[in-house]
């Protein structure tokens, strides 16, 4: 062994995070002041594009948008997913294929949810339209209403993910000792009162990381709306990773693109930085 | 008992509403154009038409092929390099080893959206837009296989890895010949993820690739779903949909438990 030797074996990590990690962080801030369509000279013009962001409408759409769907994403998902670990948790027969079962989507490319979802959301032949006329209710616009489809895009996220998150819970329930529910029963506590008092202290660390996973996931969805709706109808359903792929890729905008990647990646940091706050709070 | 069969009718409630969709969409996509709105557990007007448009449509075969070496080459890079630094992290004390790790961390709580375009102009800079270069060097190391490799490392007996020296073992010996072996369920915990990740990847490709005989799986997908040339013909999605599942489907069959406590792990990292 000589003394070099670590310094050989990190030499991959050294170079990789040159490449793809330090140099594009710079380089995207460099990128901030500048006009560039990639083939033309870098053309600086200082704040102007921060100035710019700051009156697009669109910017603020994607993240009211991202808004909208994290508002209903992040309590369906921890609502289903305790409920469901909830039931497994002391389930004895057919624990594994219960819980393969509810992974399946987890695994699954998020194209293919996407396109599967985009048929039964269909407004005319979509399945659970024709569940809807079956039930003599009325039929709902899932993906033609500016105003629902960001919501219809929530809840399938929510079943491709939902999967994950019941094992992660599932994990935290069976961490709580048997004895604690025993006495609580002596006590003659109520469910409501076992699971507020015993069981959400223990899951809170989880309800934390979903919080925190489902919030970047908001902020990364891209194939999902890229294709059930393409940002539309009304850029009611635009991303963040959709809105910067539009300005880089359709615009060749690489100057202000850049920009938008940069404030979504402080916005997220941001968001998770007082989540995190919350919750040391909470805990304390 | 009454809870008994309460809390059975809705786990399979649940169940079936995450597996019956999947089911709908195989038998959706060997039905004909107009048994496609039907709650159907067998097709409706047995066909094989949507699948022979998606093959004379889009060159889905060489996808299969693009996505199969891309993941399997990344797969193996990420396994290599992450066992080298991750031993090193792991088993030497070395000046800036500590500033190594926090750079792991760093990049791992670093948004993607920041590195997304100056990353898409690298490619271009280096002539790589089109190649399989793209798609495999920028994931070729993986920050959270490192970590798992450090970790897994630390906690093998030193004895292992002197006796190894003694006998004259170099470093790349003791590593691969004698610890990975030792380390297993790790090593197929970051094969699991790091394969699913890049077999499913949509956004990169559809950055870095606009040559059709270069694109995988899901990006062809996409693009055929999105393009005119489904022609509005919804079966015909279906069908590309499920090619581009069926082979993680099948791996996830033979590895189910794996894939499980693989993606749980990965979260509870985070």
């Amino acid at each position: 062994m000589k003394k070099w030797t670590p310094y050989l074996l990190v030499s991959p990590y050294i170079l990789h995070f040159s490449v793809f990690v330090a140099f594009p962080v710079v380089f995207s801030i460099v990128l901030t002041f500048h006009n560039w369509n990639i083939i033309a000279p870098m053309k600086y013009v200082g704040l102007a594009n921060y100035e710019h962001l700051f009156k697009d409408r669109l910017f603020w759409q994607a993240v009211w948008n991202t808004v909208r769907f994290l508002i209903v994403h992040i309590p369906l998902q921890i609502g289903v997913a305790i409920l469901l670990a909830e039931l497994l948790n002391r389930t004895i027969r057919g624990l594994s294929f219960f819980r393969a079962a509810f992974f399946l989507p987890v695994i699954v490319s998020g194209v293919v949810v996407t396109i599967l979802w985009q048929q039964l959301l269909s407004f005319n032949s979509g399945i659970l339209n024709r569940m809807l006329i079956a039930l003599s209710l009325p039929r709902i616009p899932w993906l033609i209403d500016p105003d629902v489809a960001m919501y219809s895009i929530a809840v399938m996220a929510t079943w491709k993910n939902v999967g994950l998150y019941v094992i992660l819970f599932l994990v935290g329930l069976q961490s709580v000792p048997t004895q604690y529910y025993e006495a609580a029963d002596l006590e003659g506590a109520t469910d409501w009162q076992k699971f507020r008092y015993i069981t959400l202290p223990i899951i809170n660390p989880t309800i934390f990381t979903v919080v925190v996973l489902s919030t970047i996931g908001g902020f990364s969805l891209f194939v999902e709306p890229y294709i059930m709706t393409e940002g539309g109808p009304m850029n009611k359903t635009l991303s963040a990773v959709m809105y910067i792929y539009r300005q880089a890729f359709q615009y060749y905008h690489m100057g202000y693109s850049a920009t938008l990647g940069f404030c979504f990646a402080l916005i997220i940091l941001f968001v998770v930085v007082i989540q995190r706050r919350y919750v040391e709070q909470e805990i304390e | 008992m009454f809870q008994t069969i309460l809390k059975y009718t809705l786990l399979i409630l649940a169940a079936l509403s995450f597996i019956y969709p999947f089911i709908w969409m195989v038998s959706a996509s060997l039905s004909s154009e107009s048994g496609l709105g039907d709650l159907t557990l067998l097709p409706v007007d047995f066909t094989w038409n949507n699948y022979v448009t998606v093959f004379t449509k889009i060159p889905l075969d060489r996808a299969f092929l693009n996505s199969a070496f891309v993941a399997v080459v990344t797969t193996s890079l990420v396994l290599v390099s992450g066992a080298m630094v991750g031993y090193a992290l792991a088993r030497f004390n070395f000046v800036g080893r500590n500033l190594i790790f926090y750079l792991i961390i760093f990049t791992m709580t670093l948004p993607f959206q920041i590195t997304l375009i100056p990353n898409y102009i690298t490619m271009v800079k280096l002539g790589w837009v089109d190649t399989y270069l793209a798609l495999i060097v920028p994931f070729a190391l993986n920050s959270l296989s490192i970590l798992l490799f450090r970790q897994a490392f630390q906690s093998l007996p030193d004895a292992l890895i002197e006796a190894a020296r003694m006998d004259g073992a170099g470093e790349f010996r003791i590593i691969f010949q004698i610890l990975v072996p030792n380390i297993l369920p790790t090593v197929l915990t970051i094969t699991i993820l790091t394969f699913m990740g890049i077999w499913n990847e949509a956004l990169w490709p559809l950055i870095v690739i606009r040559d059709e005989s270069t694109m995988t799986m899901p990006q062809l997908v996409t693009l055929f779903s999105v393009g005119g040339r489904a022609e509005g013909q919804l079966g015909v999605k279906i069908a590309a949909a499920v090619m581009l599942a069926i082979p993680i489907v099948i791996l996830y069959l033979f590895f189910q438990k794996h894939f499980i406590r693989s993606m749980a792990s990965s979260g509870m990292k985070d």
